[in-house]
């Protein structure tokens, strides 16, 4: 089966859309890097290519977790299988 | 895939070899620029070297200037070079630092002579050297002999995911054979600056790593008028996806592969501790990087690239890669090496290694590149702080 997103690490709580984009109430099927292992999530926005997706619901102030690190917090909640970005996270740094 | 044991190279005086064999006209400041263009403009096979500094610098800011210049030229790329500036003191000095490597230099100044009596006795020079360079052969050279620097550009999700991956994963398959390899950045490992201290070969090479990077911090924290947001990550970085600047560090990270890096280089220095990764404290503008990496001796560069970034350098052959489909299917005339096959998985980082191998072998031997065949040669010098 296609992979329509690829997550790092197993320990990641977002993945990178790698087609084109993904319609909203998408069943996406996600290969993780890390461990060779196959997980499926459903969208709820359009997400385009390269842009992440929740794979959990997340709240303000948790971190975002990327090649099983710490890439920025959480500043407006976010529902597992939405576009996770500029609009909803922010850096630690600066 | 078994790597070949020898690339096709011009051997120099001084042990290395180029992969390119440029005869370069060598502005020492801005007012020269012009001098040298003219010279380049009447002899065929030299390139200038335009750009905008080296009139009332001080300090370490000059120091970094001279040594640009004088790496620049002592580059194994660089087969013969004209120094032309407005005084002879700092020329002389440029034309001494190259002497060091044995090949041809010869200086020029403008003052007493003017710009016309200048090119005419700079382009006879130019005339000797550029047919004398016509006659150097690529000869075989051993793998060790290339210098491979990096640095990504425009990036954004696919290149941390695959393109900085696989220029990881060339690094893991040829540091055995004893390649110097170079990877810079310091802004954009903000974020990710502790893991990467953590891949320091000795505690002093981390401790190096850390004081570089607190050093440039420091100089953010007080220069900046509110935070970095707007310039990291870039407008481009954040349409490719990237949200945060920690996000890009560690993308950005993933060029070095598994490796240590042994030693931490002053911007442009030449690395000292023989072959391995070394990490050269630079700006992560492209051709600053870029320039700065030629500048320390590097013959070859990689450039993972996610939205498309276009960059070239006169005298270091720059190699594109990418793994996004969307810009190796637009802007393909700036991709030497396609990895988009990663994301559909219709690769693997293996196969992509081996590929970008291939293609940086055949751009060793002589074929151009992306860059070169569309005139890229970006020559930004970094300047330290403001002149007297």
């Amino acid at each position: 089966m296609a992979t329509d997103i690829i997550i790092h690490d197993k320990k990641d709580n977002v993945g990178v859309v790698v087609i084109e984009k993904i319609t909203p109430k998408q069943d996406c099927t996600c290969w993780i890097m890390e461990d060779d292992s196959t997980t499926n999530i459903q969208s709820i926005n359009e997400i385009p290519l390269g842009h992440k997706i929740a794979m959990i619901d997340l709240n303000e102030g948790d971190t975002i977790l990327k090649y099983g690190h710490d890439i920025g917090k959480v500043v407006k909640s976010i529902k597992k299988g939405e576009h996770v970005h500029v609009h909803n996270v922010k850096t630690k740094k600066w | 895939m078994e790597i070949p044991k020898s690339f096709l190279g011009y051997k120099r005086e001084n042990g290395r070899a180029g992969t390119r064999n440029h005869v370069i006209i060598l502005p020492v400041d801005d007012i020269s620029n012009a001098c040298a263009e003219a010279v380049a403009n009447n002899i065929k096979g030299t390139i200038a070297l335009p750009h905008s500094y080296g009139r009332l610098q001080f300090g370490a800011d000059l120091e970094l200037h001279f040594r640009t210049m004088i790496g620049t030229g002592s580059n194994p790329n660089v087969a013969a070079v004209i120094v032309i500036g407005i005084e002879p003191k700092w020329t002389q000095k440029i034309v001494d630092g190259i002497a060091k490597t044995g090949k041809p230099v010869e200086g020029f100044h403008i003052e007493r002579t003017g710009d016309i009596g200048t090119v005419m006795k700079a382009s006879k020079k130019a005339q000797e050297f550029s047919q004398w360079a016509s006659e150097i052969q690529r000869e075989e050279c051993p793998m060790s002999d290339l210098w491979i620097s990096v640095k990504c550009g425009e990036s954004d999700t696919t290149s941390g995911l695959a393109s900085n991956p696989t220029v990881g994963n060339l690094m893991e398959k040829m540091e055995p054979l004893g390649v110097h390899l170079c990877f810079g950045e310091t802004s954009e490992l903000t974020g990710a600056e502790e893991v990467c201290a953590t891949r320091g070969a000795t505690q002093e090479a981390s401790a190096k790593f850390m004081k570089t990077w607190n050093d440039y911090n420091d100089f953010i924290l007080k220069e900046a008028t509110d935070d970095l947001s707007e310039s990291q990550p870039t407008a481009g970085n954040i349409a490719g996806g990237l949200t945060t600047i920690e996000e890009k560090a560690f993308g950005n990270f993933q060029k070095i592969g598994n490796l240590k890096f042994i030693d931490v280089l002053e911007p442009a220095e030449e690395p000292k501790k023989g072959p391995g990764l070394y990490f050269m404290d630079t700006s992560s503008a492209a051709a600053e990087c870029i320039t700065l990496q030629a500048a320390g001796g590097f013959n070859i560069h990689l450039f993972p690239t996610g939205q498309g970034n276009i960059v070239g350098n006169p005298i270091e052959p720059v190699v594109k890669l990418t793994a996004n489909p969307l810009t190796a299917k637009s802007m393909s005339e700036h991709v030497d090496c396609d990895v988009s096959k990663l994301l559909s998985r219709e690769m693997n980082m293996s196969e992509a290694g081996d590929e970008l191998i291939k293609t940086t072998l055949r751009v060793a031997n002589g074929r151009l590149t992306c860059a070169e065949a569309l005139g890229h040669k970006e020559f930004v010098m970094t300047k330290l702080y403001r002149s007297a």
